[in-house]
């Protein structure tokens, strides 16, 4: 099958600091991949750079068998949650709204269809009733719910979340490993990067174990080991194991 | 119309069309570069001038724009090679003003232009330099450069509503959705630009920091919505211009001083008596939280 996302020989630098070095992996449809990592092994920077948010030195990022800028509307993309000013004058179903302004175009307000399906995503996150509400008045995970009903409406084929999942109360969690299970069942392919080493083999079938480069890449099962965790975390193993047991 | 009607006419002008580009100014974190671009426009000014030998509305515009954009881009330039956001805003205007200040004292001081004029504005000439336009007649010029620069943001603005707030609230988002990130940065810096200039007769360099940033940052603390946000944002513009204006006939002072008192008037009875932000609530609510628990 040809994969939704290859990656070769990508390159990357942070204040001129090398953050990826020779990255190289792919990715099949359908996929639920968990990107892990030590703190400053480039993950969120991957993510930045495949959807050319970030300068790439080298390499190539193909996606369906084509650059990013022709397949740009068959990807969704989740940003860390941090990373937007939640004080900004709006409310959740506005932001909701946000994932359609590429199909709705340019000189163009957003019709009833476009609230319904904002809705419809909402609803879908458990967010129904907070819709009008501004959104700093949402707790943190609620507005990372907010954020995965407004990936939904974007009905991409391949998702990119960063760090869903940190900071967020147990039924955010749930609710948000729910909705991408239920994508991946529907064939989509979704990429987490992702924090809690404990529930990688819960909830993820695929795992992509980067420290600058990619240390080992596969089904959570066989690749998910003591060895490669070494291997990927290296001298911060010690507050590894306690957590690994 | 009276002269006292043509000043406040001015001067509500500066107010709607600062508080409008204001609002964009601070959600897209960008206080600073409105400081940065008012000074620099001047530099844009005195090359127009140069290279034209004439103080028409139109090229003080384009040459504002030019001056506008290279902040921007020398900003971005120095930022992205390691400097501070902050230094780099600081050392790009400086040195632009610097060298439109130098140009000024040395090639064109004796014309129309100086330095003090440029820093604080005078809005008590503004009635006699009129220009004719047909159907409408002798108007003030600077009227007429404000009214148009005000049509161009309102249509800005409203025309490309959801781009601007997306490309405000979450670039990334807008990006990876196709938007043109960088070139609406662009586009509105050239606004920011123009507002600057047009307001830069009435009120000067200085002062139009103020009707661009206070406003917009009161009416931040007075709503949750973005489109109220742009109305107040404007309101308090006019309000203040309007209420500067008779505070410095009755004070017999700075017109420009006065309205720039104004917006930082308007901007503290905000920030102690709005309902969602404001001091006075904030104490009552945390009173009645208090109050509630035992003890």
């Amino acid at each position: 099958m040809m994969p939704v996302l290859s990656v070769s020989g990508l390159t990357a630098s942070y204040r001129k600091n090398k953050v990826l070095n020779d990255v190289r992996f792919d990715v099949q449809p359908g996929t639920l991949t968990s990107i892990v990592g030590p703190n400053g092994a480039g993950k969120s920077t991957l993510l930045k750079v495949m959807l050319d948010l970030h300068p790439r030195l080298s390499g190539s990022v193909r996606f369906f068998g084509k650059d990013y800028s022709k397949a740009k509307s068959r990807i969704g993309y989740v940003p860390q949650r941090g990373s937007v000013d939640w004080d900004f004058p709006t409310n959740a179903l506005d932001v909701v709204m946000m994932g359609l302004y590429g199909k709705i175009g340019w000189l163009k307000r957003p019709k009833r269809m476009h609230r319904d399906l904002a809705m419809g995503a909402l609803e879908e996150m458990g967010m129904a009733a907070f819709a009008d509400r501004q959104i700093s008045q949402l707790s943190g995970g609620q507005q990372q719910r907010v954020f995965l009903a407004r990936a939904l409406v974007q009905d991409a084929d391949l998702y990119f979340l960063d760090e869903p999942l940190a900071g967020v109360d147990a039924a955010t969690e749930r609710a948000i490993m729910d909705t991408l299970k239920v994508l991946k069942n529907k064939g989509r392919t979704v990429m987490v990067v992702h924090h809690d080493l404990q529930t990688v083999e819960d909830y993820f079938d695929q795992v992509l174990m980067l420290s600058r480069s990619v240390v080992a890449h596969g089904a959570t099962a066989e690749t998910f080991t003591r060895e490669n965790i070494f291997r990927t975390y290296g001298g911060t193993l010690r507050w590894m194991g306690e957590k690994l047991g | 119309m009276s002269y006292a009607g043509w000043i406040l006419l001015t001067a509500s002008l500066v107010g709607l069309s600062c508080g409008i580009i204001g609002v964009l100014l601070i959600l897209r974190r960008m206080a600073m570069m409105a400081d940065a671009i008012s000074h620099t426009v001047l530099l844009g000014i005195v090359v127009a001038y140069l290279v034209t030998r004439e103080l028409s509305g139109v090229h003080m515009l384009i040459g504002a724009i030019a001056a506008g954009l290279l902040t921007s881009v020398l900003v971005q330039w120095f930022h992205a090679r390691g400097v501070q956001q902050e230094a780099s805003i600081g050392v790009v205007f400086t040195t632009l003003f610097a060298i439109g200040v130098v140009l000024i004292a040395t090639k064109v001081g004796n014309a129309h232009l100086d330095v003090k004029h440029t820093l604080m504005g005078e809005i008590t000439f503004i009635p006699w330099e009129r220009i004719e336009l047909p159907f409408i007649g002798s108007i003030p010029e600077a009227v007429f450069i404000l009214s148009i620069v005000l049509i161009v943001v309102l249509v800005a603005v409203l025309a490309f509503y959801k781009e601007w707030k997306i490309t405000s609230f979450d670039p990334a988002l807008a990006a990876s959705l196709g938007l043109p990130v960088v070139l609406m940065h662009y586009v509105f810096m050239s606004l920011v630009s123009v507002t600057t200039v047009a307001a830069f007769d009435a009120v000067g360099a200085i002062m139009v920091v103020a009707m661009l940033i206070t406003p917009a940052a009161a009416a931040y603390l007075w709503t949750d919505r973005l489109l109220a946000m742009f109305a107040l944002s404007g309101g308090f513009g006019v309000l203040s211009a309007v209420s500067g204006y008779y505070v410095a006939a009755w004070l017999d002072t700075s017109i420009s001083g006065s309205m720039a008192f104004a917006t930082g008037i308007v901007f503290m009875v905000s920030f102690i008596a709005s309902p969602r932000h404001g001091l006075a609530s904030r104490w009552f609510r945390h009173r009645a939280a208090g109050g509630a628990a035992p003890g």
